[in-house]
């Protein structure tokens, strides 16, 4: 899928890595797929490009102060664009970005149709980051940030948030 | 966010244009405020968390909506300025959104009966010919398909639960359709926007919005109303007596504090 290219020049990688999500300590902002763009200009800033995961994601203005605030420790001056499109989906979050999530405590999204299953209540598909079991209940289709949801798991009995899935 | 580039391109008059975004955003800024009362006050831990949730994505919303007038205001204009330092005539929502939060069928019957609106409007404006309207509607669907979700299955479980849960929704539901057809009437500037296929003719929305909402009273076991009789104005900028006192609200650190941040 072309939409979901980044185009990060590799030099820079290292020092975006450095900058975990503020919501999700255990992810970097490049495995959560919100860097869609990072380059060198010809005057030397470094100019990064992010899209957030949702509208009204409070995250957002804080990782553009970390970014900046990571590339100022290398002595490098950066400036941070929002953009809109192409939309965020889940489907930008990287293989480790999504091991990260599930070893955190959080489920990993589902591709769009089981995700639909799940928010409705119709199927059991969502799995307890604890103890694997499948036999889990949407608690609320809101969670404890805008891109999750509330779940808890029949057997361990304890609850846990599931990212959403959007594509 | 730059916009700069965007501003040639536009073939229609930029007065219009910002007119236009925001009869489109206001909805969201008042939508969102109402929802943001209800923070802590929700009338169970999840459906708190999942009111405040929307309040954000709307606010999201208007952020960019706000950012991109800003940028096509000659004036020094931020996005707060707009949100904040405008006059009640000069806020361009549906007297729907600024109706009060009753109780939790009257917030829920509200946003269903804007949240159908609000998806077929993004779902449309997906193809404007405007590239950053475009950007935000297709960003948008994603989150309104969520809001719709919640306020559909939960005007179910209201309609269909208690009888004591069915009379005050349907009161709700009595209540707030009058002030449904003012989603559909067109403005010199919505049609303007239409024409320039940068806007959505919301006229077109309105046969599928009744029959999605009908279906779904219905199976709610609630009674579609009869009443023929309308409201408008909001999109004038005249407003219920509701107004006034969410503005003064929401005015009240930027009035007092100029051009105070967080």
């Amino acid at each position: 899928m072309t939409e979901t290219q980044t185009h990060i020049n590799p030099k820079l990688l290292d020092i975006l890595k450095s900058v975990p999500d503020p919501e999700i300590p255990v992810l970097t902002i490049v495995d959560l797929g919100v860097v869609r763009e990072a380059a060198i200009l010809e005057d030397g800033t470094v100019e990064v490009k992010i899209t957030p995961t949702y509208s009204g994601c409070p995250a957002m203005d804080v990782i553009g102060d970390d970014i900046v605030t990571a590339f100022a420790k290398a002595g490098m001056k950066a400036k941070v664009k929002l953009v809109l499109s192409p939309a965020w989906s889940t489907d930008m979050i990287s293989e480790e970005g999504r091991a990260a999530l599930e070893k955190y405590g959080i489920a990993a999204p589902l591709d769009a149709t089981a995700d639909k299953e799940v928010l409705l209540g119709n199927k059991k598909l969502v799995k307890c980051p604890q103890c694997c079991s499948k036999n889990t209940e949407l608690v609320s289709q809101f969670g404890s940030t805008a891109c999750k949801a509330q779940f808890k798991c029949n057997d361990c009995l304890e609850p846990f948030d599931y990212f959403k899935c959007l594509t | 966010m730059n916009f700069t580039h965007l501003r040639e391109k536009n073939k229609m008059n930029t007065e219009t244009l910002k007119d236009y975004i925001l009869e489109i955003a206001d909805n969201s800024l008042i939508l969102g405020q109402r929802f943001g009362e209800l923070c802590g006050h929700g009338p169970s831990l999840e459906t708190d968390i999942a009111l405040t949730n929307m309040s954000l994505d709307l606010f999201g919303q208007v952020r960019s909506y706000y950012q991109y007038i800003a940028q096509l205001s000659e004036e020094e204009k931020t996005e707060d300025d707009i949100a904040f330092l405008r006059l009640e005539r000069d806020y361009k929502n549906v007297l729907l959104v600024e109706q009060p939060n009753t109780d939790f069928g009257y917030v829920i019957t509200r946003q269903y009966f804007f949240d159908v609106f609000h998806l077929m409007l993004m779902q449309q404006l997906q193809y404007s010919k405007d590239e950053t309207l475009s950007a935000i509607a297709k960003k948008g669907i994603k989150e309104v398909s969520y809001h719709k979700r919640f306020s559909g299955d939960w005007l179910k479980r209201l309609g269909d639960g208690t009888k004591e849960s069915h009379e005050r929704v349907q009161k709700a539901v009595n209540d707030l359709w009058p002030y449904t057809n003012e989603l559909f009437e067109m403005t010199e500037a919505a049609t303007a926007a239409t024409e320039a296929g940068v806007g959505v003719d919301a006229g077109q929305l309105k046969e599928p919005y009744y029959k999605e909402v009908s279906e779904l009273l219905k199976e709610a076991t609630l009674e579609v109303p009869e009443s023929k009789y309308f409201h408008k104005g909001g999109k004038q900028g005249v407003h219920t007596e509701h107004m006034g006192y969410i503005l003064s609200d929401m005015q009240f650190m930027q009035r007092t504090y100029p051009g105070m941040k967080w």
